[in-house]
C-alpha cells in the first residue's frame, strides 16, 4: 500500500479556539508540513485561547508527529494557549508524558565551541601548546621511569617484551625488504641518468651505498616503523585507554608508564638499528639490480667499489640514527595512545596522529643528527 | 582519631566547570557492605574514581583507616591501593592476557607465592565465580557476565580489606546475582572485608547491604543514608522511594509533573 501523505488542516473552530486536523501518515517516509503553519496561525490571531487535536483520519505515525506536537505544545505554552492533548493518539500521549518525566538538567547544557577564524587560530595555538607541555611531560616521566629501570626497580613482563621483540623485529622484515631494494634501484635509477654521460656508472655503487647507509636506510626502516609499529602502539594503548584497562593497571601498583611505555621503548630501540642495518645491505643489492641489469656494471665491479668506499662509519652513523629513530618512534606512538580519549573515533585520531607525530620527529631529529656529523666532520676522520 | 575503615570528608567532584556531587560527607565502617545508590548519571562511578585516585577531587578528600589518600605521597597511595580489589563497570579486564594471566599478574607482582601456588590460587578464584576451566581463554572470547566475573575474580585476587565494586551484577542472570550476592557475603565474613558496591540491583540492595548512601541529582548530594531495608520503611524522600520501590511511587505521582518542560 502506498503510503498515503500527511494531511494538516488549521481550522477555526470559533474565535477563541482552533482545531488542528491531521490526517494521513506522519512518518519519516514523506516529507511531513511544517508546524509553521499552526505557529502563524497562532500569532496572526492573538484572541486564541484553546486549542486542540483531531486525529481520527490519521493513517499511521511515528516519533516525526511526536516533534511537532512538542513544537506546537511549546508555542502553546509560550502564549499562554489552553492545548488539549485528548485528541492526540493515546499512544502518543503516553510517550509525551514519558519525554517530559525527566526534567532538563539546567547544568548540563554546554556551549559549542565558538565558531569563527580567529577562534579557530586561537584554539590551535592553545592546543599546539599544550600539546608541546604534554611532550615534555611524557619524555620526563619515561625518563624517570627508565632510570628506575637501570636501577632495577621498575618492572614490566618480560612476555610483553618479548613479544614485542618479535612484533618490531622479524614481523617487520618483509615490508623493509621490499621497500628497501625498491629504493636502491631509485637511487641508482636517478644517479645513471646522469653517470651516464660521463661513462661513469661504476660510481652508482658509491651513490647508492652512501645514501642507503648514512642517510636512506635509516630513515627508510623508521619510517615504515612509524607507520606499522607506531600507530599499532597508539591504536593498542588507546583501546586500552577506552576500556578502562590502563586505569585498572595504574590501581593495581603497575605504573602504565613502566608497564606499558618502557618495553615498546626497548623494543623499538632494539630492533631498529637491525632493521636499518638489513635496509641498508638489502638498499645496496637493489642498486646491484639495476646497475648490472641495465647500466653494463657488473655485480663484480659493484662490489668491489662498494668495498673501497664504504667505511664502517658510514654505517655506524646510519645506524646511531635509526636507534635514536626508534626511540622517537615508539615516544610519539605511546604517547597518543595513552592521551587518547575514551570513544572509538579518539582511538582512530590517536593512531593517525602517532604517524604523524613519529614522521615529524624522524625528519626534524634527522636534520638536527645530519646537522651534528657534518659540524664534528665525522666522515672525513 | 577517624575510626572509619573509609571517610570521604568535604568531597565536590567536577569535571571542569560541570560540578557532579557538592560536598558529600559519609563514612563506612569495617566490615559493612555499603552501598551506593543513585539514578543512572549521578555520579557513582565518578565518586569510585575519586576514591581510588584516578579523579583528583575539586575540594575535599578521602581518608583510609585515618590516612588522607589525597595527601599521601605517591608510594604510600600505592600501598594503600594494593589494600583494595576494584571491579570497574566496564570489567576492564586486560585484553591482551588470558584470563588465568590477569588474575595471575597482581599475585606475582606484590607477592612472594611461587608459580605453582599462584596457579592454584588462580584456578580457585576463578571457581569461585564460575568460570572454573577458562583459565586459557582472553576477555575477548568469553561473554560480557563472564567478562564481568572474571574482572571480580581479579579484584579479589589479592584477597584485599577493601572491595570496590562498580556494578557486578549488571550483566549476570538472576542466578549468577544470586550468588555473587552470597560470595560478597562470605568475603566479608571470612576475610572480614570492607565492601563498596554500587548497583541498581533493588533484590541484592535489600538482601546484602548494611548501610548506604543515595546520591541525588538534582541537589547534588546525599539525600539518604543508612541500611537500605531501613530506608525502605522510613525514608520520606520520594525520590529514593521511587528508587527502592522500582518507582511504584513515581506512577501515583507523575501528574504532578508532567507540567515538567523540556526541549526535544
Ligand atoms: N569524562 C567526562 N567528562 C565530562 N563529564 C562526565 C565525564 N564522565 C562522566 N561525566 C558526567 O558525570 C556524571 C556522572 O557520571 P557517572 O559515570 O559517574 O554516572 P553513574 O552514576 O556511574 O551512572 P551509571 O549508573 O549510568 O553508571 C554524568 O552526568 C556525566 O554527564
Ligand atoms: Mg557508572
Amino acid at each position: 500500500m502506498p503510503p498515503i501523505s500527511p494531511v494538516l488542516e488549521v481550522v477555526p473552530v470559533n474565535a477563541t479556539c482552533l482545531e488542528l486536523r491531521l490526517a494521513g501518515a506522519w512518518t519519516v517516509a514523506a516529507p511531513l508540513p511544517a508546524p509553521d503553519r499552526v505557529l502563524q496561525a497562532l500569532r496572526e490571531n492573538s484572541a486564541i485561547r484553546s486549542l486542540h487535536f483531531d486525529c481520527h483520519a490519521l493513517a499511521s505515525w511515528d516519533s516525526l508527529l511526536l516533534t511537532f506536537v512538542v513544537k506546537v505544545l511549546d508555542a502553546c505554552e509560550e502564549r499562554g494557549i489552553l492545548a488539549d492533548q485528548s485528541g492526540l493518539p493515546k499512544g502518543l500521549q503516553g510517550m509525551l508524558a514519558l519525554a517530559h518525566a525527566v526534567p532538563e538538567r539546567q547544568d548540563a547544557f554546554r556551549p559549542l565551541e565558538p565558531a569563527g577564524f580567529a577562534a579557530m587560530i586561537g584554539r590551535h595555538i592553545l592546543n599546539g601548546i599544550e600539546d608541546g607541555r604534554r611532550l615534555v611531560e611524557f619524555v620526563g616521566e619515561a625518563t624517570l621511569a627508565f632510570g628506575r629501570l637501570l636501577l632495577g626497580r621498575a618492572r614490566f613482563r618480560g612476555a610483553d617484551l618479548l613479544r614485542l621483540l618479535q612484533e618490531c623485529g622479524p614481523n617487520a622484515l618483509p615490508i623493509i625488504s621490499l621497500i628497501s631494494v625498491l629504493v636502491g634501484m631509485i637511487l641508482a635509477f636517478i644517479g645513471a641518468v646522469q653517470l651516464r654521460v660521463f661513462g661513469a656508472q661504476i660510481f652508482i655503487a658509491d651513490l647508492v651505498g652512501l645514501g642507503m647507509a648514512r642517510e636512506m636506510g635509516a630513515t627508510m626502516a623508521a619510517i615504515l616503523m612509524a607507520g606499522r609499529t607506531g600507530a599499532a602502539f597508539a591504536a593498542e594503548l588507546g583501546s586500552m585507554q577506552v576500556n578502562d584497562e590502563i586505569d585498572a593497571m595504574k590501581t593495581s601498583g603497575f605504573p602504565p608508564m613502566e608497564f606499558l611505555v618502557l618495553p615498546r621503548i626497548l623494543a623499538l630501540f632494539m630492533m631498529t638499528p637491525f632493521l636499518c642495518l638489513y635496509a641498508d645491505i638489502l638498499g645496496i643489492f637493489g642498486g646491484a639490480l639495476a646497475a648490472a641489469g641495465m647500466f653494463d656494471v657488473s655485480f663484480a665491479e659493484y662490489y668491489i667499489q662498494i668495498e673501497n668506499r664504504l667505511r664502517l662509519v658510514d654505517f655506524e652513523v646510519g645506524i646511531g640514527k635509526s636507534a635514536v629513530f626508534g626511540i622517537l618512534v615508539a615516544i610519539a606512538g605511546c604517547m597518543r595512545g595513552l592521551q587518547c580519549g575514551r570513544s572509538s573515533t579518539a582511538v582512530g585520531f590517536a593512531t593517525t596522529s602517532a604517524v604523524v607525530t613519529g614522521i615529524v620527529f624522524i625528519v626534524v631529529s634527522d636534520a638536527v643528527m645530519t646537522l651534528i656529523v657534518t659540524t664534528l666532520n665525522l666522515y672525513q676522520k | 582519631m577517624r575510626t572509619a575503615h573509609i571517610e570521604v570528608s568535604g568531597l565536590t567532584m567536577a569535571y571542569g566547570e560541570y560540578v557532579v556531587m557538592r560536598s558529600l560527607n559519609f563514612a563506612v565502617r569495617r566490615g559493612e557492605i555499603f552501598i551506593i545508590m543513585g539514578g543512572s548519571g549521578s555520579g557513582k562511578s565518578t565518586l569510585l574514581r575519586h576514591l581510588i585516585g584516578l579523579q583528583a577531587p575539586a575540594a575535599g578528600t578521602v581518608y583510609f583507616d585515618g590516612h588522607d589518600f589525597w595527601r599521601a605521597s605517591d608510594a604510600e597511595r600505592g600501598r594503600l591501593l594494593r589494600r583494595m580489589g576494584i571491579l570497574y563497570q566496564s570489567g576492564a579486564l586486560w585484553s591482551s592476557m588470558t584470563l588465568a594471566e590477569n588474575i595471575a599478574l597482581p599475585l606475582s607482582a606484590h607477592t612472594q607465592l611461587t608459580p605453582k601456588e599462584i596457579a592454584e590460587l588462580t584456578s580457585l578464584k576463578l571457581a569461585l565465580v564460575g568460570l572454573a576451566g577458562f583459565e586459557n581463554y582472553y576477555p575477548s572470547e568469553i561473554s560480557g557476565g563472564m567478562q564481568k566475573r572474571a574482572a571480580l575474580a581479579r579484584a579479589m585476587a589479592l584477597d584485599p580489606e577493601i572491595l570496590l565494586f562498580d556494578e557486578p551484577s549488571a550483566g549476570l542472570d538472576p542466578v549468577s546475582a544470586r550468588r555473587l550476592d552470597e560470595l560478597i557475603l562470605h568475603l566479608r565474613d571470612s576475610l572480614g572485608s570492607t565492601v563498596v558496591i554500587i548497583t541498581h540491583d533493588l533484590a541484592s540492595i535489600l538482601s546484602i547491604g548494611t548501610d548506604s548512601i543515595f546520591l541525588d541529582t538534582e541537589t547534588k548530594s546525599i539525600i539518604a543514608r543508612g541500611p537500605p531495608r531501613e530506608l525502605l520503611k522510613t525514608s520520606d524522600q520520594p525520590r529514593v522511594q521511587d528508587f527502592l520501590t522500582r518507582g511504584q511511587v513515581l506512577a501515583s505521582t507523575s501528574s504532578s509533573r508532567s507540567s515538567a518542560r523540556r526541549r526535544l
